[in-house]
């Protein structure tokens, strides 16, 4: 009896997982091998491994690995302090609230900013280095994407140092480890996994981006976001957007395993 | 947890109470059941007041929704989700949707304002004899320059584009029609062209233009060349017209070598509930004095010859938005090219846009 019961609280989750996961990706899969009139053909996975798309590979792992080099750059020692300051809420209220803000519109807030008469640039001229030309360029889109993403790298991190135990540093200290010696070989590995989960939080979405693309890079920067996103609103080439969507996808997989699930080591 | 309940509660209770609301509000308003008219169009593309005096005369309420791109719309309306009983795709959208039974055919008996509609604007080839469709508005993909970033320096034709002192000066709209179609005219093909041949001569053109290229962007075109972030734009005339009402320094032409002549038109889709009502708003829109007071607001070209007299001097006058058609018969509408065409045309687009500096 008691057993029953239980089984009927999995409907709910496995009825979402079949209908919300399960499916669309049957479906997914389904679609990439359909050409343009809908017939069965494996072209698209021959067309994706044409140098056109390869080289479109190659760009959106570039940026997204650059995406995320400089989020851990920046996010790691944010994190870090934010660990030691005394209004922690604030702090970090402070860095999720433009998440509340709509993509959008913070897009577009740096099409002003970077625009040659834009905050920007006057601020170069002020200081003598000049005015130059900032949007378009692949600086540009990476800072812009680093700013989208950086509460995603912040988080994980924080959550993992503040688990870490104060008293495993004091004791690093007391054998006479120097600062830097204890961050790396103490705090650094015990808070892996939250670079783990914070690297994947903005590698994967990095990987897919679209619209910042063109927005702020004005098409000189592709990734196989853009080239989705093409075809199956533009071209109306579903098979060949789905095929690229299943690629990407397990690119993400092979990611996924390759650093290994991030909760795993770290935390118990 | 239970504090947790009890918000969920709360916010139940809430979300029911704001669904009721609204359902009173609409009712109240003459919203829901059958006495609307709901209206599909471009953001931005109609005058609100034109709205109210339509509610006003005929006693239907106008529920009027917006898209942005005549795929999005299309998809929508193939999907059957909601229903529309007017809406306003683009000419080559038209033909598509035609071609997949879409739309309802069009009872003329009841759209005698037709008659205002300059004849040369009927039956073209996306709609033959206009069985399905109307036009609602006009116009032309050219180039939008600023004279004073150019030094006096005007643009006549597609080809003038290429011109090394427009070194990253120029934005593109982020469409493979229109960017393969300004390669293929300046070499003197039809926009239309479906030789690969010629389509490979005109994608290795516009690698050549590369170097001039700042961005290759959407709507926020207008924004960018408004703020001189460029000199240069390639751009459809309706926004041409907004970017120089906003910036004088700025005039927009369209090239000498032809180009894309495009309609969007009024068509009742198929998921229409209200046929009676969408007959009545086509017609309405059609009413020489509202389309005059429509393209003033709007700022794009009104097919209706009647409507002209209607439209201060200036802007009847104007060579740049009410080109002299004889003279251009050099300006074509996009055909259907197939899928499969659109699709090489697409990919073509997508290797010029890989192309590094």
């Amino acid at each position: 009896m008691e057993r029953a019961w239980r089984n009927w609280y999995l409907i709910p989750y496995a009825a979402w997982l079949v209908l919300f996961v399960i499916a669309p990706l049957v479906f997914l899969v389904y679609e990439s091998f359909l050409d343009i009139d809908g017939q069965w053909t494996l072209a698209n996975y021959e067309k994706v491994l044409t140098p056109i798309y390869l080289k479109m590979m190659a760009y959106s792992f570039w940026y997204a690995l650059l995406i995320t080099l400089a989020s851990l750059l920046i996010g790691y020692p944010t994190a870090y302090w934010l660990t030691k300051t005394r209004h922690k809420q604030l702090w970090l209220l402070l860095l999720i609230l433009p998440m509340w803000v709509n993509l959008l519109l913070k897009v577009y807030a740096f099409l002003g900013l970077f625009g040659t008469y834009g905050l920007a640039n006057a601020f170069l001229q002020a200081i003598g280095v000049g005015a130059r030309q900032l949007l378009f360029t692949d600086f540009s889109f990476v800072f812009v994407s680093v700013y989208i993403f950086i509460p995603f790298m912040v988080l994980p991190i924080f959550n993992a140092l503040e688990e870490l135990p104060p008293s495993l540093i004091d004791a690093a200290r007391d054998l006479g480890a120097s600062g830097w010696t204890t961050f790396r070989r103490v705090v650094f590995p015990l808070t892996l996994s939250g670079v783990k989960a914070g690297c994947q939080a903005v590698f994967i979405p990095a990987l897919s981006l679209f619209m910042i693309t063109r927005l702020i890079a004005g098409n000189r920067v592709i990734t196989l976001g853009t080239a989705i996103e093409q075809h199956f609103l533009v071209t109306q080439d579903w098979g060949m957007g789905a095929t690229i969507a299943v690629v990407l996808m397990i690119a993400m997989a092979v990611i996924v395993f390759l650093t290994g699930s991030g909760r795993k080591e770290g935390s118990r | 947890m239970k504090r947790l309940v009890q918000g969920f509660a709360a916010i139940f209770i809430a979300a029911f109470a704001l669904m009721f609301m609204t359902h009173r509000l609409n009712e109240a308003e003459g919203y829901g059941g059958d006495k609307t008219v709901s209206v599909y169009n471009w953001g931005d593309y109609i005058d609100p007041a034109l709205i109210r005096k339509f509610e006003k005369e005929t006693g239907w309420k106008v529920v009027y929704q917006t898209f942005d791109s005549n795929e999005a719309m299309m998809a929508k309306i193939a999907q059957g989700g909601a229903t529309f009983d007017v809406a306003v795709p683009s000419d080559y959208a038209i033909s598509k949707m035609i071609e997949e039974n879409l739309l309802l055919p069009l009872d003329h008996s009841k759209l005698p304002n037709l008659k205002y509609i300059e004849p040369r604007f009927l039956d073209l080839s996306f709609d033959p004899h206009n069985r399905y469709s109307v036009p609602y508005f006009w116009g032309t993909v050219g180039i939008v320059y600023n004279r004073g970033m150019l030094g006096g320096k005007t643009i006549t034709s597609w080809n003038d584009l290429w011109d090394p002192d427009l070194r990253n000066q120029i934005l593109l709209v982020d469409g493979a029609r229109e960017v393969m179609g300004m390669a293929l005219n300046s070499l003197g093909y039809s926009l239309n062209d479906t030789n690969k041949q010629h389509l490979q001569e005109a994608k290795r053109k516009l690698d050549r233009l590369m170097p001039n290229v700042k961005a290759i962007v959407g709507d926020e075109i207008k924004l960018l060349l408004a703020n001189e972030e460029a000199a240069v734009g390639v751009v459809w005339s309706g926004d041409a017209a907004e970017i120089i009402s906003e910036n004088e320094a700025l005039d927009y032409v369209v090239p000498k070598e032809g180009s894309n002549l495009w309609f969007d038109n009024m068509v009742i889709p198929k998921t229409a509930k209200n046929i009676e009502g969408a007959h009545a708003f086509i017609n309405f829109m059609l009413d020489p004095k509202h389309a005059a007071q429509n393209a003033e607001y709007v700022g794009y070209s009104t097919p209706n010859r009647a409507a002209l007299r209607y439209l201060p001097k200036d802007i009847a006058n104007d060579r740049r938005f009410y080109p002299d058609l004889d003279a251009a018969g050099r300006l074509e509408v996009y055909e259907n090219l197939g899928k499969r065409m659109l699709a090489y045309y697409n990919e073509l687009f997508l290797q010029f846009k890989m192309q590094q500096k």
